[in-house]
């Protein structure tokens, strides 16, 4: 197999346009995202926040519309006067930009893999950088339909930190030039097994950062009631002077200002993290099955407790229980939230740690 | 989103237990029955909850964790001997804890035990459930369908037989009741999506399998690794007959080792491919090999033996796991007499610096005593491109295009019968030490060259040759494990994907006084109606129906909505006129 390495540098070039793509991305999301201080909390927020005052301790969460006034069909609404046309149009302008370019840089990411396999005459996964260059494409694609359905801009922000992280770790210290396999690599598992792997890890990173997501707007939530709380307070009637029905007033308190409430509501960031985790599951779990096929053939067993095989074990196991916890009362939530973001620590521990610093079977990923 | 998920309401719908497992856990009285029976079912309820098994999974995920972090006995010895080694008593403790053995210690089968008890425990009453929901008809229509979270009024031409008989037409695939209430009006009631629930009994069965095949294949099954050198006449091959003709033997907790399907081979050539940047591209074996009823007629197959492709005999897999090189000695000894050595080397680096030991133990000409003072052991490294820098050798290439040995020889008892192991890779060193093995000369040699001891014993350095590792694995049980590895991806899949939801449909005789009647009646109604409740405004005729439309998702899955749509679009909602 002869690799070519001028095509090898294209692609390079490709994927270096993507992560600067990816960088613009973030700047201008992030951009979009700090612009929202000190905008109004949303109508979702408003919900989401009454639904936890009238059930506390649980987060248990709906979607409920509200009338786009907020007149008098009910109190929920109060805290939304004005509707969110009242945000400075120069985030809206930066989200904008961010989305085009992050579509670019995903456009240019695609060409950088694609010519690297023709380069290299095989399946453009064999290494970490080109793995790892696969995940942040998953994840990219991810987001953009995730975006797609939800028009959620905040979730760019948070996504892109860590793929332009990943994708810059990958682009310098994991960078390897086009070349051949080593015969352990020459297997038709090898595409199958690596691009399940790639794929799902891509999706659940997203799911990952929607949980890290909803973890911080819960906290927020939490302190916003603590001072609706502290505002209805008979000690405090100064404060809440005109609001003796127990309305919140946060017009001028601290939470209320806070880029935070910018975010999606819980419910959203929830069913953003269980609809990725659920069409990345199954995915991971063949992943971790034709792993098994392929450790069939190549190493004598197709279960080894090898360190490799055992984390990608941790991390099913972690996905396992955030389905059920998801599905149990009393685990909902925050606590469900924060076993997704477990089974993506574990999932990157694997990709990461168990390649470079354990050594095991897979410690041939193009390292050493 | 315009709809709310049934499950994530906390009350009030008729929503079943769902994913949850198990339900509340209804107080149990003491009294009637004998405290110890309360106990134990008491028990039974907590270990087979889902919040136990939320803990046990924890516990699973947790409990791996040393199994990768810490070197293990099964997979790596002298890693896991020398970690022991380097954290003294620490390590001493932590191997009698099993943390170097994890997933053959007791805590661990003691969780996953526990685990699967849960699973079964929680199992059995889900499937007899189940088919009690199955053979139940779909449930009665409830009073007040505006209260579901899907809900529709349409007004519809026709009389309600025809109008039952157009949705029924439609809903085909759905289980369906028709019922006649009390009021004369008509109802439907439909569900579907038991898929789900089959799928998720068939994951959560299918890991249950999948332990019993993991189980029976490390009962019933062996492994087996060798080295073997290639092309090396008689002695390139091996008859698996017996567990001895195994370096390495390990079987299953039921294998003794007498009943091997016995199989040979031999191993005609092995070769290697490099790049130039020394990368290896691949590694062949050519091999010949004979079973069953090959075995009485003396016939071969021939076939390549490849990374990434075992040889499949019988239920059982050869495999090429690796390769070396094994440097060939020859000794002159002063009587004149030859003999010839060789013995595999131990790679060090990526382009083959091997090291290892050749030991003459049996030298010709010597009887008695003098045998033992005349045992011959040449310590060193082979080179397959041999650099010699600084008076040190490496390799520069993994192939063998420069080879070269750097030896050092000793002479006297190698210690063979003091009863204590030897690696082949090396010399006992307490017979250096306590002066019964003498260090004699050292020197460098290319192939062809050769050395004098001082009691006029040459020592040539013939050649080489290159040795494969092969392995024999059998686990009779593995193609069970891939049947419940697949029949778990489908119940996962079909449990995650399809949705449970009802529907129902009430088809009465339109109100021809009420002419806005009802879409004022629900404030909170979602706004997916508000087009139908523009149908409702139309002028009622005496041929028309009003048919009230609810609709339930019983899963976690939002997305119903478009479905309901298509549902109610089945009525034929009549056309403002």
């Amino acid at each position: 197999m002869t690799v070519n390495d001028q095509l090898g540098n294209v692609s390079y070039l490709g994927f270096q346009a993507a992560l600067a793509g990816y960088i613009a991305a973030l700047v201008c999301f992030g951009i979009e995202f700090a612009s929202s201080r000190g905008s109004i909390p949303t109508a979702a927020e408003a919900v989401s926040l009454q639904l936890r005052a009238a059930s506390r301790g649980r987060t248990d969460v709906i979607d409920r519309k509200i009338s786009a006034a907020g007149e008098d069909d009910s109190r929920i609404g109060q805290i939304v006067q004005p509707q969110r046309t009242a945000r400075p149009p120069m985030g809206t302008l930066f989200g904008r930009a961010g989305l085009i370019v992050v579509t670019i840089g995903f456009g240019a990411q695609v060409f950088s893999i694609v010519t690297r396999g023709i380069a290299a005459g095989r399946a453009p996964w064999g290494n970490m950088y080109e793995f790892t260059s696969m995940i942040c494409a998953a994840a990219v694609a991810g987001f953009l339909i995730v975006f797609y359905r939800t028009r959620s801009h905040s979730l760019g922000f948070f996504v892109m930190i860590p793929i332009v992280i990943l994708m810059f770790v990958g682009g310098t210290k994991l960078y390897v030039q086009v070349e051949s396999l080593v015969p352990a690599l020459h297997s038709y598992w090898l595409l199958i097994h690596v691009l399940a792997v790639s794929l799902s890890t891509g999706v659940l990173m997203v799911a990952g950062v929607a949980s890290v997501m909803y973890l911080l707007r819960s906290r927020y939530e939490r302190r916003l009631l603590a001072e609706q709380a502290w505002a209805v307070e008979p000690g405090h009637q100064l404060v809440a002077a005109d609001n003796a029905d127990g309305e919140f007033a946060g017009q001028a308190s601290g939470a209320t200002t806070s880029r935070l409430a910018s975010l999606p509501s819980l419910a959203a960031l929830d069913r953003v993290a269980y609809r990725a985790t659920i069409v990345a599951f199954p995915v991971y779990t063949f992943a971790v099955i034709a792993g098994a096929m392929w450790a069939e053939v190549a190493w004598g067993r197709y279960w080894g407790w090898d360190p490799k095989e055992t984390c990608a074990f941790v991390s099913w196991v972690f996905y396992a229980a955030y389905l059920h916890a998801r599905a149990t009362a009393g685990w909902r939530g925050t606590r469900a939230a924060w076993i997704s973001v477990l089974g993506f620590v574990s999932v990157l521990f694997n990709l990461f740690v168990i390649n470079i610093v354990v050594s095991g079977l897979h410690s041939y990923a193009g390292l050493n | 989103m315009v709809t709310r998920d049934a499950t994530h309401l906390s009350g009030g719908l008729p929503a079943d237990g769902g994913d949850s497992g198990s339900a509340v856990e209804p107080q149990f009285r003491q009294g009637r029955l004998g405290g110890a029976v309360a106990f134990l079912r008491n028990t039974w309820r907590q270990l087979t909850s889902m919040r136990t098994a939320l803990v046990l999974l924890f516990l699973l995920a947790l409990a791996s964790l040393p199994g990768a972090l810490l070197p293990q006995w099964s997979l790596n010895t002298s890693k896991t001997a020398q970690y022991i080694l380097d954290h003294g008593s620490w390590g001493l403790l932590l191997n009698r804890l099993g943390f170097f053995e994890v997933f053959g210690s007791p805590w661990y089968a003691a969780i996953y035990l526990l685990l699967f008890t849960s699973l079964v425990g929680c199992l059995l009453p889900r499937t007899w459930d189940f088919v009690g929901q199955i053979r139940m008809k779909p449930v009665n229509t409830p009073r007040n369908l505006a209260r579901l979270p899907h809900h529709a009024s349409v007004r519809s031409v026709g009389s309600p037989d025809e109008v039952a008989d157009r949705i029924t037409t439609g809903l085909r695939g759905w289980r369906l009741e028709h019922r006649v209430e009390s009021s004369g009006a008509l109802t439907i009631s439909a569900e579907k999506g038991f898929l789900r629930e089959v799928g998720n009994l068939v994951f959560h069965f299918s890991l249950l399998g999948l332990l019993v095949a993991i189980a029976v294949g490390k009962l019933f099954g062996f492994e087996g690794s060798l080295i073997v050198n290639a092309g090396d006449g008689s002695s390139s091959g091996f008859c698996s007959v017996s567990p001895v003709v195994y370096d390495n033997f390990r079987p299953g907790l039921l294998v003794d080792g007498t009943d091997l399907r016995p199989f040979c081979v031999d191993i005609d050539s092995f070769k290697a491919s490099y790049t130039a940047a020394g990368q290896a591209s691949s590694f062949v074996s050519a091999i010949r090999y004979q079973a069953g009823a090959q075995l009485n007629t003396d016939t071969w197959s021939s076939t390549n033996l490849e990374v990434n492709d075992p040889l499949r005999i019988q239920g059982q897999r050869l495999y090429l796991l690796g390769h070396g090189y094994s440097p060939v000695f020859t000794v002159t000894y002063p009587g004149g007499k030859t003999q010839t050595g060789t013995a595999p080397f131990q790679p060090q680096d990526a382009n083959f610096t091997s090291q290892g030991t050749v030991k003459f133990t049996d030298p010709p000409g010597y009887v008695g005593e003098q045998v033992r003072a005349h045992q011959l052991a040449i310590v060193g490294l082979f080179a397959p491109s041999a650099l010699i820098h600084g008076g040190i050798m490496t390799s520069t290439f993994p192939a063998a295009e420069t080879p070269g040995v750097a030896i050092q020889v000793y002479r006297g008892d190698l210690g063979m019968e003091t009863g204590k192991a030897q690696s082949i890779f090396d010399i006992d060193t307490d017979q250096v030490a306590n002066g019964k093995l003498l260090k004699l000369n050292r020197a460098n040699l290319a192939p062809g060259e050769s050395m004098k001891l001082d009691d006029g014993t040459k020592i040539t350095f013939t050649g080489y040759k290159e040795w494969v590792s092969l392995q024999t694995s059998y686990d009779p049980a593995q193609g069970w494990a891939l049947v419940f590895a697949v029949s778990l991806l489908v119940g996962l899949m079909s449990s995650l994907i399809i949705k449970r939801r009802r529907v129902w449909f009430r088809i009465g005789i339109a109100d021809s006084g009420a002419r806005t009647a009802e879409p004022a009646a629900e404030p909170a109604r979602p706004e997916g109606d508000s087009r139908v409740s523009g149908v409702a405004r139309t002028v009622a005729n005496e041929d028309h129906v009003v048919v009230e439309v609810g609709g339930l998702a019983r899963t976690d899955q939002a997305g119903y909505g478009d479905e309901f749509s298509k549902l109610v679009a089945l009525i034929g909602a009549s056309e403002p006129r």
